[in-house]
């Protein structure tokens, strides 16, 4: 049922950033935290559908690149308008350099 | 509480009142039959996607569980300060403690004789469906302004294969706001996707026969289009405030606060000037959708006494084929420019103040290529930063390093 996936390797997302990542027809954003963690949601805004992995990582928030919509990507929290719908989190681990994140 | 205008502005404002705990009465008056909705995909999604879908801000049950009244289809006819109180159109009167304008702006009409019912402006939802009707593959259009209004519906209509002719008087595109790089752009995407764009030349005549507009340009030069939509720009919806005796100056004056020289009414949004904090004060309107939504939510805050000055750096965007351009700031503050090139052709231009202060980024490229740097920007020019102009060339440079200095 669920399975833990290979996303990325560990060095592939700088420190305060995020990437996309795609999967079994499905897009997701895998973050990397300022405290050099390592976290998953979503690939898309709850707003207007837009890839996240183009927006702004700052401290524990990304922010949609496009109408600047603010999530918390630890949480999914949304963070005031113009989102009010939370994104989905997905567990993620780092084993031997690669970020594997558990979806389903 | 109560706020004229259910825009993104006013119905922002009415959301946040209830975030912030106030719990008294809310009522939200609109002149237009639809729940409080975002007008930017007018021009965009309400043409092209396969059902006209109006975007709401709030629907009719989260309206009903934060207890918020709203009037539609009503408009507000005077204010009577002294009574504090607002009357409607339907005869009715409202009682407020605070009163907030959110009236926003309507399209500014074309001064000329021979408009007809296929002249046509784009503002509200209703005005979109009407617009969308004729936007086939056999039509011709002609786009009268080549501002965003215009060149966004332009991109709409090419989408949908009308044929497409866009007049600006102007010697060119965007000449407000936006620079001739980023213009130029902007002018070869419409004319590779097929439109006709014609800079420079006036319009001398029009003529709508009913079925077909004839459009007379200063060089004699003769468009026949199916229909004509016009887009030179909006005037601020002020009538009501000034014959309430409030000042007007280029829009509802009021101070940083988004308060009128009276205390108890506010303005926000499209229908208001106010003082840019971080221009020194410059008094500025704007017209875009995240100053509607952040004056909105700062209204209410500053409605329930929290006296707060308005610090945002004003920002929008535009979306035409598959190109996205945002600018923050106002470029017309920028003495000189940096450019930084970006991947897949996208790029930005930084626009530095005489003393090297960076007040203004404009970027354009692909999908959402910009975004990023430009909302750094964003926090640099709010953060009065004074970057070196060869970090902001650089792209090897993250402008994230330059925000930490």
């Amino acid at each position: 049922m669920s399975d833990w996936v290979e996303a990325c390797a560990a060095g592939d997302i700088d420190e305060e950033d995020v990437m996309r990542f795609d999967h079994a027809g499905r897009t997701y954003a895998i973050y990397r935290s300022p405290e050099d963690e390592y976290f998953a949601t979503d690939g898309l805004c709850s707003h207007e559908k837009v890839h996240l992995a183009d927006g702004l990582v700052m401290d524990d928030i990304i922010e949609c690149p496009k109408h600047n919509g603010r999530f918390n990507y630890k949480t999914g929290d949304a963070r005031g308008a113009p989102v009010c719908v939370n994104l989905k989190t997905y567990p993620v681990k780092v084993d031997a350099g690669k970020v594997l994140i558990q979806v389903g | 509480m109560v706020i004229i205008g259910a825009g993104e502005c006013g119905g922002r404002a009415a959301l946040t009142l209830r975030d912030l705990g106030f719990d008294g009465p809310v009522t939200l008056v609109g002149d237009e039959p639809h729940l409080p909705y975002e007008r930017p995909p007018l021009s965009k999604e309400a043409m092209t996607s396969e059902a006209p879908l109006i975007k709401a801000i709030a629907s009719d049950e989260l309206l009903g569980e934060r207890s918020i009244r709203h009037i539609h289809s009503v408009r507000a006819v005077a204010i009577d300060r002294a009574a504090h109180l607002v009357r409607l159109s339907d005869g009715s009167s409202l009682a407020y403690d605070k009163l907030l304008l959110a009236t926003g702006s309507v399209p500014r009409k074309l001064p000329m004789p021979g408009l007809g019912g296929r002249c046509v402006y784009l503002r509200t939802f209703n005005d979109a469906l009407a617009i969308r009707a004729h936007l086939k593959p056999e039509n011709r259009v002609a786009i009268i302004g080549g501002g965003f209004i215009g060149l966004e519906l332009a991109a709409s209509a090419r989408k949908l294969g009308a044929t497409v002719a866009v007049l600006e008087a102007q010697p060119r595109i965007l000449m407000r706001g936006v620079p001739a790089e980023i213009a130029e752009v902007i002018h070869k995407a419409h004319e590779a996707e097929g439109a006709k764009v014609l800079t420079g030349q006036g319009i001398t005549a029009i003529a709508d026969d009913g079925t077909r507009v004839r459009i007379t340009l200063a060089d004699g030069q003769e468009i026949v289009a199916d229909f004509a939509v016009i887009g030179i720009g909006a005037v601020p919806v002020t009538a009501l405030a000034a014959e309430a005796g409030l000042a007007i100056d280029n829009g509802i004056a009021v101070d940083g606060n988004l308060r009128s020289a009276d205390p108890d009414v506010f303005a926000a949004g499209d229908c208001c000037s106010f003082p840019l904090a971080v221009y020194g004060g410059r008094r500025v309107r704007l017209e875009a959708w995240r100053n509607a939504q952040e004056q909105g939510a700062l209204a209410a805050k500053n409605m329930l006494g929290a006296n707060e000055a308005h610090a945002a750096v004003p920002w929008f965007w535009s979306d035409q084929y598959g190109l996205t351009l945002q600018i923050a700031g106002l470029s017309d503050e920028g003495r000189s420019t940096v450019r930084r090139d970006l991947d897949d052709g996208a790029f930005i231009l930084f626009h530095l103040a005489e003393d090297g202060r960076l007040v203004a980024a404009s970027g354009i490229g692909p999908g959402n290529a910009v975004a990023r740097d430009i909302r750094l920007a964003e926090m640099l020019i709010a953060k009065r930063a004074m970057p070196a102009p060869e970090a902001l060339g650089s792209q090897s440079v993250k402008l994230k390093s330059l925000l930490a200095a």
